[in-house]
């Protein structure tokens, strides 16, 4: 286990994914798993940059763990900042025409399409939100 | 294919930030090639890089070819600028989307808003 703690920035985002990929390279993910997960880290790290202090700033934590059987990466991101579970937002609507089109809620709906599993808890104070991937050797023969 | 003759401008390895993009001009066709990542950190800045080029335009086509990947940030550049493309009878046509990208499409069902080749 891994884990690395920020200021909740737009501006730290690559840094967490630095962090992140630098671990999934050691496990030797696939490509695809990997850019699934650093879609991830984009959406809720960057969730938490513009809205759980806003309009100030604070810190986020990020941890990364592997399990076995079947192989599988974790990402847990806290903050202490306003209470907020993404998994209670409502699936976007998506409507063919490019103007009755909005992008609100497209972020987790795809984090929920691309991750095996998602979890979000509110302990002490803190956002504890997880995300969970199963990293297939597999993927490489497909991609 | 672009006539080298019938290009008038062409910007190589325009960065700002991080964000690279190269940008080509084709009458009233532009041609944006971005490089990276198309994501909450980098997205708006290539979208004014692209405002900035747009005026008098009726087709933009944005060569992925050099993206990794793109979140919902890029997305939003995407809706934003076909919506107004369509606005003034004008297109964007995305181009050579790698797997992760299209699939991004295809959840997102982008696939019925976007000209995809």
């Amino acid at each position: 286990m891994k884990e690395m703690t920020v200021q909740a920035t737009l501006e730290n985002i690559e840094a967490v994914t630095d962090f992140v990929n630098a671990e999934l390279d050691r496990l030797d993910c696939p490509a695809h798993a990997r850019a699934q997960i650093d879609i991830a880290i984009d959406e809720l790290f960057g969730n938490i940059a513009r809205y759980a202090y806003d309009p100030q700033e604070g810190p986020a934590t990020v941890r990364i763990e592997t399990q076995e059987n079947p192989q599988r990466v974790i990402l847990t991101f806290t903050d202490h900042g306003v209470k907020y579970n993404p998994l209670l937002k409502e699936d976007p609507e998506l409507p063919k025409k490019a103007r009755e089109r909005s992008i609100g809620g497209l972020g987790i709906f795809m984090v929920k399409n691309m991750m095996d599993d998602m979890a979000y808890e509110y302990k002490d104070g803190m956002n504890i939100l997880s995300i969970c991937r199963i990293i297939d050797q597999s993927e490489k023969k497909a991609h | 294919m672009l006539n080298p003759a019938q290009i008038d401008r062409w910007q190589n390895g325009l960065e700002e930030d991080g964000m690279k993009a190269e940008f080509q001009k084709n009458g009233t066709t532009l041609s944006v090639k971005p490089e990276g990542r198309m994501d909450a950190a980098t997205s708006p800045e290539l979208e004014s890089l692209i405002r900035a080029q747009m005026e008098g335009m009726t087709e933009i086509i944005i060569d992925l070819e050099n993206v990794e990947y793109l979140s919902s940030g890029g997305l939003r550049i995407l809706l934003s600028l076909t919506q107004d493309m369509e606005e003034k009878d004008g297109r964007l046509k995305v181009i050579h989307g790698n797997r992760n990208i299209m699939e991004v499409f295809e959840i997102s069902h982008f696939t019925d808003l976007l000209t995809i080749e």
